[in-house]
């Protein structure tokens, strides 16, 4: 057997030079985001974001060489341990945590923060991967089934508690793997309607034209098909699902949602609504992007993202930054760059042997795919404000290396994908 | 079964990538309105300072009020070569103070930012404003901030009005609203911290449009999404603004305090502290130099003694225990009591006095024995716990007055005092058994007992009222509202029936018409209630004390006054109260020779 630190052959270069070109591209917008042509600066400016940035570059490349020199078993062997330990983790933050920008997620250590959520996904990622592909996990039995939602709901729920629904949310993206390794599709469709619902509800203001627009579907399915008493009534009762769903909604809404949440949704639907007060982000990060045109303003010529219109353009807002001065160019190239990344993780899942890498590899694969989805869709307005980074992009050290662990830990399985155990 | 699975996140990935690009595409392409939006029109929020609640007195003169201060701004971004020489003429700096304020700007690195504007230069005077103004256009990047800081028509009131100074970080913290940003003023004692939310306003918001090179265009869309700032409330405070200053005047070189109140209303017609200090003082650009000075004083000036002072109160405190021992009848005012100085001393030559002749000679012996009836009254066997039944009786009347716990007057950091409860006695006695021979001293006001002066005030108050007091109050009407705050308009009666208010009354006179207040309380056209008090305080002189009321009948004014170390409450504590009563009621002096000797301040010769 070849030596487990030797791994340089086997290794997938493709999403390494991926995973490179993005993590550099990152680097340059977050000096671009808050660069002043007057001051002189420098790139390397510790002082600067993009300094700083470069040092949390550096210690990824260190975190990444350790992860492909560890032995292989190691991740799998210890998911469970990892997990435990998040989950204290997790619990204390709120007793030992400090504040930072109204959420109580950080862990300081020094003048340092680490946020433990970030790594909560990565860990999460591998106990999930550990269950599913252990022995004698079937995806048919609904307690296995209801183990999984256990798994991603804890860490999910405990977050919450930190008032970061952002980071919280990625975890549904889970749900996704779940429905690769066998999970019935019923739930996710079930999940689709709910959304359509849930923003019909938003749209339209008075939830009596819904239960009307659903009585008049009931009365044709009931007119136009077989007129079974069977039939009549099963839809009947599923029409009244509906129409309480949509009765619930609105309570959410209007009762649950706080102000600013429904303001972000609003925002959504409409946001030239208020364009100054809820709409406000959405309308400056748009102007930001749209006045990037076709080639883009050029590097460091940006001028909205530098003004202070566009809020936090060095971290969940960064891809302003590259509308901007790259223009659509400039947004397709990154955006085919994570699009191929996405589609060569699932190239490295489905060529997987063994059951836990692949589930690993999915999870992986879904939740870049959230953070993409969500954060570019945000910035352009296609999706309400939830503060996640964009992979590789956004400032930050914490996310910058969980997205590293993430990747490289997947790197490192399929590197070895064929000396382990056939369990499929 | 899971055939198929595989291409769905392909295609789901894939699509969701094009419709980012079709997205983009028309917001970056087809759309002009964006590029057109950020190169003439970006927008900008402007804040705008609301003006704080000006303060007034009770007869409409101003008391504090706003004044325009400017700060000299800097945005980094903008700032070209310019003259340093001539700047540093404009704005009266050295060379290295202009260099050092550049390199201050750079260490503070969070707040340093090249696009925002940073404070350069603190509150200019309006003259420096008014010169520079003319000349700025050749300092490109740099700008005049206007803003309104504090400014006080009076050098009186300081402690009642506290002061404002820049928002605190411990005080951003506890703002869970985010109503204050940082940089922003706040009320930091007095009135100013107390009305706070009702004097300082709503800070309003305009959207300018600017182009790429930060020019402002105008507003954004005729203003329509603007909002104007709401100027704080002003406030009418109940302070007799010329009584005030008088009442400074004659505690000037003293410690202690003046408290005068309107009976009918609990309003409060001067509180004065001494030492004080001008409240200019603490405003505009020489604030943390001059805090520094005041709150490092060893005599104290923001130690606000009307409020924060625990005195033992003395002989006053023998209206209240006369009070109390009519109500629970262990005397009858015809009660005659044997002056035979054998337990507790005693002075004066009287002999055998009933309750009026012990009021207004302050009989020692007769309010021990009192209290000795009072305390025993055999509702139990055991001495013990008679004397236990007995306090709190005691406790419940003393209480009823107003003693041992803060009133609740409109302004921060108010003491309670201290009156005993059993409680009390058995923490002191570490939970041995006491009786009345270890507590007597209470009974002349001295012992464990502690008042404010504003309680002493508003007890004279409540003599006055013959048995009720309203919470003394510095504000009588918020903006255009004429009433105070609701728990300043109810009644508070106490536990003494109204007619025994009335032997009190007549004693009070007693005391300034023919007892030991005569001399110097004594006001000719007008009859004075009083009760001087002596305060031992060895081995430093006694503490001279002194509540009344006037007129008898109708009293528009009642008033505690204490003076530090000055001796015989007859002589220091009376002169002054019968000066702020005069000054009150007649608007003028009538006796020369007392003010003199107040002035003078030579109360122990």
């Amino acid at each position: 057997m070849k030596r487990d630190s030797d791994i340089s052959g086997s290794m997938d270069w493709t999403i390494v030079m991926l995973y490179m070109a993005l993590v550099i591209l990152g680097w340059l917008n977050v000096f671009a985001a808050v660069y002043d042509e007057n001051a002189k600066q420098s790139i390397f400016d510790l002082s600067l974001n993009s300094g700083r940035q470069l040092l949390f570059i550096a210690a990824s490349a260190l975190i990444a060489l350790a992860i492909t020199i560890i032995d292989m078993r190691f991740y799998e062997t210890f998911a469970y341990v990892f997990y435990g330990i998040i989950l204290v983790i997790l619990v204390m933050v709120p007793v030992i945590g400090k504040e930072v920008g109204g959420n109580k997620a950080w862990i300081g250590i020094g003048s340092f923060g680490l946020q433990p959520s970030e790594f909560a996904k990565c860990i999460t990622a591998l106990a999930v991967a550990k269950y599913i592909g252990s022995v004698g996990f079937r995806m048919e039995n609904l307690r296995n089934q209801a183990m999984l939602f256990v798994m991603i709901g804890l860490p999910m729920g405990l977050i919450l508690l930190q008032k970061d629904t952002g980071t919280a949310l990625v975890f549904t993206s889970f749900v996704l793997v779940f429905f690769r390794e066998g999970m019935s599709p019923f739930l996710l469709i079930v999940g689709l309607c709910a959304i359509t619902i849930f923003i019909l509800t938003l749209l339209i203001p008075n939830p009596i034209y819904l239960h009307i627009a659903i009585g008049v579907v009931l009365l044709v399915l009931i007119v136009t098909g077989k007129k079974k008493i069977r039939r009549i009534i099963l839809l009947t009762v599923g029409a009244l699902l509906i129409s309480g769903v949509i009765e619930s909604v609105d309570y959410v809404v209007h009762d649950v949602l706080k102000p600013h949440q429904q303001n972000r949704i609003k925002a959504l639907i409409n946001p030239d609504a208020d364009p100054l007060g809820f709409g406000w982000n959405v309308t400056q990060s748009k102007i930001a992007i749209g006045s990037g045109g076709f080639w883009g303003k050029g590097f460091l010529k940006g001028t909205q993202t530098k003004f202070d219109f566009v809020p936090a353009q060095s971290t969940d807002f960064i891809f302003c930054t590259i509308g901007e001065e790259h223009g659509w160019i400039g947004s397709l190239i990154v955006i085919g760059l994570f699009i191929a990344l996405l589609l060569r993780i699932i190239f490295l899942a489905e060529r997987q042997k063994n059951r836990f890498t692949r589930t690993y590899a999915y999870s992986v694969a879904c939740i870049f795919f959230f953070h993409f989805a969500v954060n570019i869709g945000m910035t352009i307005g296609l999706f309400p404000v939830i503060g996640i980074p964009l992979p590789f992009f956004s400032y930050g050290g914490s996310a910058l290396w969980s997205f590293t662990i993430l990747l490289f830990i997947l790197i490192k399985l399929d590197a070895h994908r064929g000396q382990v155990l056939q369990r499929i | 079964m899971n055939e198929g699975r595989k291409e769905i996140f392909q295609i789901v990935f894939v699509v969701v990538g094009l419709i980012f690009l079709t997205k983009l595409f028309f917001v970056q392409v087809i759309d002009d309105r964006y590029a057109e939006l950020a190169n003439s029109n970006s927008i900008l929020r402007v804040v705008e300072y609301p003006f704080r609640g000006l303060i007034k007195d009770r007869n409409g003169k101003l008391v504090v009020y706003n004044t325009p201060e400017y700060d000299l701004q800097v945005i980094m971004k903008d700032v070209r070569s310019f003259d340093s020489a001539a700047f540093c003429n404009t704005f009266h700096l050295t060379r290295q103070e202009l260099r050092k304020r550049f390199k201050d700007l750079k260490v503070k690195k969070k707040e340093y930012s090249a696009v925002k504007p940073m404070r350069f230069l603190e509150q200019l005077s309006a003259e420096d404003w008014a010169r520079t103004q003319d000349r700025l256009d050749e300092f490109p990047g740099f700008y005049i901030q206007a803003r309104t800081t504090r400014a006080y028509t009076t050098p009186a009131l300081a402690n009642a009005l506290g002061y404002v100074s820049e928002v605190s970080k411990e005080q951003l913290k506890q703002d869970p609203a985010h109503i204050y940003k940082q940089g922003d003023y706040i009320g930091q004692s007095g009135i100013e911290s107390f009305y706070e939310e009702q004097l300082r306003g709503k800070r309003g918001i305009r959207f300018r449009l600017r182009d790429v090179k930060g020019i402002e265009k105008g507003s954004f869309k005729n203003g329509e999404y603007d909002t104007l700032s709401i100027p704080g409330q002003d406030l009418t405070t109940s302070i007799d603004l010329d009584l005030q200053l008088y009442g400074e005047k004659l505690m000037k070189g003293k410690a202690g305090s003046i408290v005068a109140i309107e009976p009918a209303t609990g309003e409060i017609l001067s509180l004065v502290s001494g030492p004080s200090y001008d409240p200019n003082l603490l405003t505009g650009k020489n604030y943390s130099a001059n805090f520094k000075l005041i709150s490092t004083d060893t005599l104290k000036p923001l130690f606000n003694r009307p409020l924060m002072a625990q005195y033992r109160p003395g002989s006053i405190f023998k209206i209240a225990q006369a009070m109390t021992a009519l109500q629970e009848k262990v005397i009858t005012p015809e009660t005659r009591i044997v002056c035979d100085r054998t337990i507790i001393g005693c002075h004066g030559p009287h002999t055998n006095e009933d309750l009026r002749g012990a009021i207004a000679n302050s009989c020692n012996v007769y309010f021990y024995t009192a209290l000795r009836r009072m305390i025993n009254q055999g509702k139990a066997n055991d001495p013990f716990a008679d004397a236990r039944i007995g306090l709190n009786e005691w406790d419940r009347h003393i209480h009823s007055f107003g003693f041992g716990n803060k009133l609740g007057i409109d302004l921060p950091n108010e003491k309670s005092g201290l009156i005993p409860t059993p409680a009390y006695y058995d923490k002191a006695y570490n939970n041995r058994p006491w009786k009345f021979s270890n507590i007597y001293s209470i009974a002349i006001g001295e012992g464990e007992n502690l008042v404010v002066p504003l309680q002493m005030a508003n007890f004279a108050a409540t003599v006055a009222n013959r048995g009720f007091y309203y919470i003394p109050h510095l504000v009588k009407g918020i903006g255009k509202d004429a009433r105070p705050l609701s728990p300043y308009t109810e009644r508070h009666y106490t536990t003494i029936d109204s007619a025994n208010f009335n032997i009190a009354v007549d004693a009070m006179q007693q005391v300034v018409d023919a007892g030991t207040g005569q001399w110097f309380a004594h006001l000719p056209d007008v009859v004075v209630c009083g009760k001087t008090g002596t305060v031992q305080n060895e081995p430093l002189p006694d503490h001279s004390v002194f509540i009344a009321f006037a007129p008898r009948a109708k009293p528009q004014i009642a008033i505690s006054v204490y003076v530090e170390n000055a001796g015989q409450g007859a002589r220091a504590a009376a002169s002054i109260a019968s000066l702020m009563i005069e000054r009150y009621l007649f608007k003028q002096t009538r006796r020369q020779y007392i003010e003199d000797y107040v002035l003078a301040g030579k109360f122990l010769d």
